[in-house]
């Protein structure tokens, strides 16, 4: 695979300076150059001015990168790393070995874009599992299967789908919003999705779910699949309507994907201004409900949580004092910080199916710090932090729930 | 030559992930911070062990290849370039902690620790290991050794070289050796000294024995805002005059807090034109009243405001918006290079007048901000062009005409950044042929060969970038 690399201009505001390194987790892990922000960077400047030639160890070296941002909030000079690594990744096409890409590349353009087929993918899911077919596989397939058999979260009993249109306020109205549905969501966490709605709509929010909406396209995006995410952007872009106080997702992903659709489809004459816009409007769910203020005052639970920061909502939307501020509203919750908070838990997206050892190297470190808190509950806003959190206590037997924000908060009729 | 069967036996000293040898593996280890040279290794080594750095060593010098050390690759000289080729040995593995003794405040650590993780180590002991370069979240103590670094609080503590009490070093021939040890004064010759500031040509260091400090009852920071440079240097010259030593005392210029002010909210104003960045430590009694002191003078500099850092919080925004300064640089420039230069505290305002004019002259844009309070300016120029273009000469004559006017005064051509690549022909400028023999045979004496980061330090005759002569080449040293 040789291909060439174009100039992508964000690169030229690396000033070589390193304060990155040590932020990164893949370099914390490796000590290498070439798993670092800065040499990413420099593998795709050499790359893009003929000095390097595409090969596969290029493509190796920048999808071990977990698309997690910190380099981006160490970086004193600005350096988007997120949106260079997307467009160098665009150019190399999905990760993985020729089967991994193939699998990969088909469940992005053919699976994640529809709705419909998603939710056919969740009813095999859920009978695999519910049949008993889930445990035995895990006693029979071959080992290097048998690790993403047991990732793979238990799928909710019906896939999330909204019982109207518009969901109107619960007393007075504050707000009005658009909610996200979301595919893993909506897949794996349809209760959290319920949960979220009763809590916006007990806070005085009139809930628009519109029908015509689409996976947020972060996977396809990290994964060198941006048309069909231009694809799944415009069709959001064209189902939400923007006469609204906000476009709301409680996943952490889709928020930092979906703030990023006026870069995205900036180079669309069509749709870049709509796409402005409406990128303008997103807001993470706990965001918003920390602006908005609870207006009920939650039950006491005596208890102490600790919060990971999903990288998507702290590194990538910057925010981290809100969903704190939420949880310091909870009577009898005690928040005892862990150790690097807002390094990634080695989930990212698909990565911890692709890469096994990078994944669990960086889970098992998260694991101790969560384990270190003495914490009962370590709160998560993000389905694939779940997703993997909840991989982690299971295979190392730590005994904390791994919880979303909103399931705090509407559990306590905030 | 071929290399396959080096590589083959680096590979079974430290594993075939660590022995690296395609080009996408070796070409990120062509630069370091300096962003105006690049040369490829030949090969990258990263050794885990002081045994695997001995045994790599041996390897390599049986083949006669040259030997460049690496730590974090953050220094500003090109010191980590491996401009001959050969194999270029990062140290970046090596992190481990030995010993922490709070009884005798040292520490044992491993040459590729992070700067900033051993003081996070060391923060329920209530000590930190003093030295601060502005890249200490990402450099390494093996790195801080070599070049002797300092920083902002290297004004009331000093710089590395005063925090380092014993190095454990391999040398060319692969032996390994321990200079220095937990005591302060070593009967004998103070090898330590020697080695601190070597910058990578004497040996490779593997471990260091290191002194911490304990943290003080209370520290308290201020920004004082002026209106032009020259009140802020001379207020800076003013608070030094005045028998005050505080921690630190730094000088940021406007261009360079709007910069940083683009990317993170530090607290600086927008509108000034220079601040002095002053944090005092000490007794809970004494602090407030010292700072009052300085107050005064500030004031009586004309400042225009005077803030202090209320909150903890707000005291670690302003640092960091200091450290992150060459970094938010890059927002206004393609390229930038800072400089490291020197001058006595009591001829700031002169001497930064005189760098003001060298930039309008040779249209070269300047940020400033640095050390005052110990008189180590940092230059920074920026602009648009490739290193490989003519236009690089003006990059180059600012550059010197910077450094003349800094030796004029009594000052030197490199504060903390060391000589590296980047300012190995102005040796001479400030030594004559003598003095720089003598530290020849120094080196001499530990390697030979002159196989350890050969070319760094010393005057090659080359010119100094590329083809770009230098423009006082005759001027010299006439001391
Ligand atoms: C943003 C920024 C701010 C900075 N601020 C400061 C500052 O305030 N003060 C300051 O002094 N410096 C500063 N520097 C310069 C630089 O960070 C320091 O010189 C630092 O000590 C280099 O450490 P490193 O691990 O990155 O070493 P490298 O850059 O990898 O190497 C530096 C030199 O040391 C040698 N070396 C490295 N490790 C070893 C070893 N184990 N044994 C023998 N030789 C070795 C190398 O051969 C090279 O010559 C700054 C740099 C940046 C980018
Ligand atoms: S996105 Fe995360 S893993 Fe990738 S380079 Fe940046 S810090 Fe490293
Ligand atoms: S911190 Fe930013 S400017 Fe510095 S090397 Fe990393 S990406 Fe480049």
């Amino acid at each position: 695979m040789i291909r060439t690399m174009p100039v992508i201009p964000e690169v030229e505001t690396c000033i070589h300076c390193g304060l990155c390194l040590n932020q990164c987790p893949t370099y914390r892990l490796t000590h290498l150059e070439t798993a670092s922000p800065r040499g990413r960077i420099y593998l795709i400047e050499a790359a893009s001015h003929g000095r390097l030639d595409v090969t596969s160890g290029v493509a190796d070296h920048l999808y071990l990168c977990l698309a997690c941002r910190a380099c981006e909030t160490a970086c004193p000079s600005g350096v988007q790393y997120g949106r260079v690594a997307e467009a160098a990744r665009d150019v190399l096409g999905p990760p993985g070995r020729p089967f991994q890409r193939a699998m990969v590349r088909f469940a992005l353009r053919h699976l994640m874009p529809h709705p419909g087929r998603l939710r056919s993918v969740a009813a095999v899911i859920r009978f695999y599992q519910r049949s008993g077919l889930a445990a035995l596989a895990l006693r029979l397939l071959p080992r290097r299967l048998r690790r993403p058999a047991a990732l793979l979260p238990e799928a909710s009993t019906r896939f999330y789908t909204p019982e109207a249109e518009v969901l109107p306020a619960i007393g007075e109205p504050r707000a009005r919003v658009a909610f996200l549905t979301g595919c893993a969501m909506s897949l794996f966490f349809a209760e959290i999705n319920e949960a979220t709605l009763r809590l916006l709509r007990r806070n005085g929010c009139e809930v628009v779910l519109p029908q015509n909406q689409a996976c947020c396209g972060a996977l396809n995006i990290h994964n060198g699949e941006v048309a069909s995410a231009r694809a799944m952007a415009r069709r959001n872009v064209d189902a939400f309507p923007v006469d609204v106080d906000a476009i709301l997702t409680n996943a952490a992903g889709c928020g930092a994907a979906m703030k990023e659709y006026g870069h995205l489809l900036g180079d669309d004459p069509d749709y870049r201004e709509r796409a402005e816009r409406f990128s303008t409007l997103v807001r993470d769910t706990g965001e918003f409900l920390a602006a908005l203020g609870l207006r009920n005052s939650p039950k006491a639970t005596d208890r102490v949580v600790t919060y990971q920061d999903p990288c998507h909502l702290a590194h990538g939307q910057g925010v981290r004092a809100q969903p704190r501020a939420l949880l310091a509203a909870l009577p009898g919750t005690t928040l005892r910080e862990m150790v690097a908070s807002d390094r990634c838990c080695g989930s990212a997206g698909i990565y911890n199916f692709l890469q096994p050892e990078t994944s669990d190297a960086l889970l098992a470190e998260k694991m101790e710090a969560i384990r270190a808190t003495g914490a009962s509950v370590v709160v998560a806003p993000n389905p694939g932090c779940m997703m993997q959190l909840r991989y982690g206590v299971r295979r190392f037997g730590v005994p904390v729930r791994v919880a979303h924000l909103m399931d705090l908060l509407d559990e306590a009729g905030a | 030559m071929t290399l396959a069967p080096l590589i083959r036996r680096l590979q079974a000293i430290v594993g075939n992930a660590y022995a690296l040898h395609r080009p996408e593996d070796l070409i990120v280890y062509e630069q370091d911070a300096l962003m105006v040279s690049r040369h490829k290794p030949d090969l990258v080594v990263l050794p885990d062990t002081t045994q695997q750095v001995s045994e790599v060593v041996r390897a390599v010098r049986e083949l006669g290849l040259p030997i460049v050390p690496r730590g974090a690759g953050t220094g500003l000289a090109g010191g980590a370039i491996p401009e001959r080729g050969g194999v270029v040995v990062a140290l970046t593995r090596m992190t481990r902690v030995h010993d922490i003794d709070p009884i005798s405040k040292t520490a044992v650590v491993e040459a590729g620790l992070v700067n900033a993780d051993l003081t996070a180590m060391l923060e329920p002991y209530g000590l930190f290991f003093a030295p601060d370069p502005g890249s200490q979240v990402a450099a390494t103590i093996g790195g801080n050794v070599a070049n002797n670094a300092g920083g902002p609080h290297c004004l009331a503590y000093g710089v590395t070289s005063n925090h380092v009490l014993g190095l454990e070093v391999v040398l060319a021939d692969g032996t390994v050796t321990w200079v220095g040890s937990r005591a302060l004064d070593e009967p004998g010759y103070d090898l330590t000294g020697i080695l601190v500031g070597s910058e990578g040509t004497f040996g490779i260091v593997t471990k260091a024995i290191v002194r911490l400090l304990a943290r003080r009852e209370a520290v308290r920071t201020l920004l004082a805002i002026y209106d032009t440079m020259d009140a802020a240097c001379e207020a800076a010259s003013a608070v030094i005059a005045s028998g005050i030593v505080p921690e630190a005392l730094e000088i940021i210029d406007g261009m360079s807090m709007r910069a940083v002010n683009k990317t993170l909210q530090a607290g600086f104003p927008e509108d000034a034109e220079a601040a002095l960045l002053i944090e005092v430590e000490g007794l809970a009694e004494s602090v407030p009243v010292l700072i009052e002191r300085i107050e005064a003078i500030c004031h009586r500099q004309g400042a225009r405001r005077i803030q202090t850092a209320a909150t903890a919080q707000d005291r670690m925004g302003l640092w960091k918006g200091r450290k992150h300064a060459y970094g938010a640089l890059g927002k206004l420039a393609r390229r930038a290079i800072m400089l490291d230069v020197c001058a006595p505290r009591s001829h700031l305002a002169r001497i930064m007048r005189q760098i003001t004019e060298a930039g309008t002259r040779l249209n070269i844009q300047v940020a400033n901000f640095f050390h005052a309070g110990d008189g180590n300016l940092h230059p920074n120029l920026l602009f648009e062009f490739d290193d490989n273009s003519p236009e690089y000469a003006r990059v180059v004559a600012t550059t010197e005409d910077i450094m003349w006017a800094c030796i004029a005064v009594g000052g030197t051509i490199t504060g903390e950044h060391g000589l590296g690549m980047e300012k190995r022909e102005y040796l001479g400028w400030m030594n004559s042929d003598a003095d720089i023999a003598a530290m020849k045979r120094v080196r001499d004496a530990f390697d030979p060969d002159g196989a350890m980061n050969p070319d760094k330090v010393f005057p090659t005759g080359r010119p100094v970038h590329g083809t770009i002569p230098s423009v006082r080449a005759a001027g010299g040293a006439d001391r």
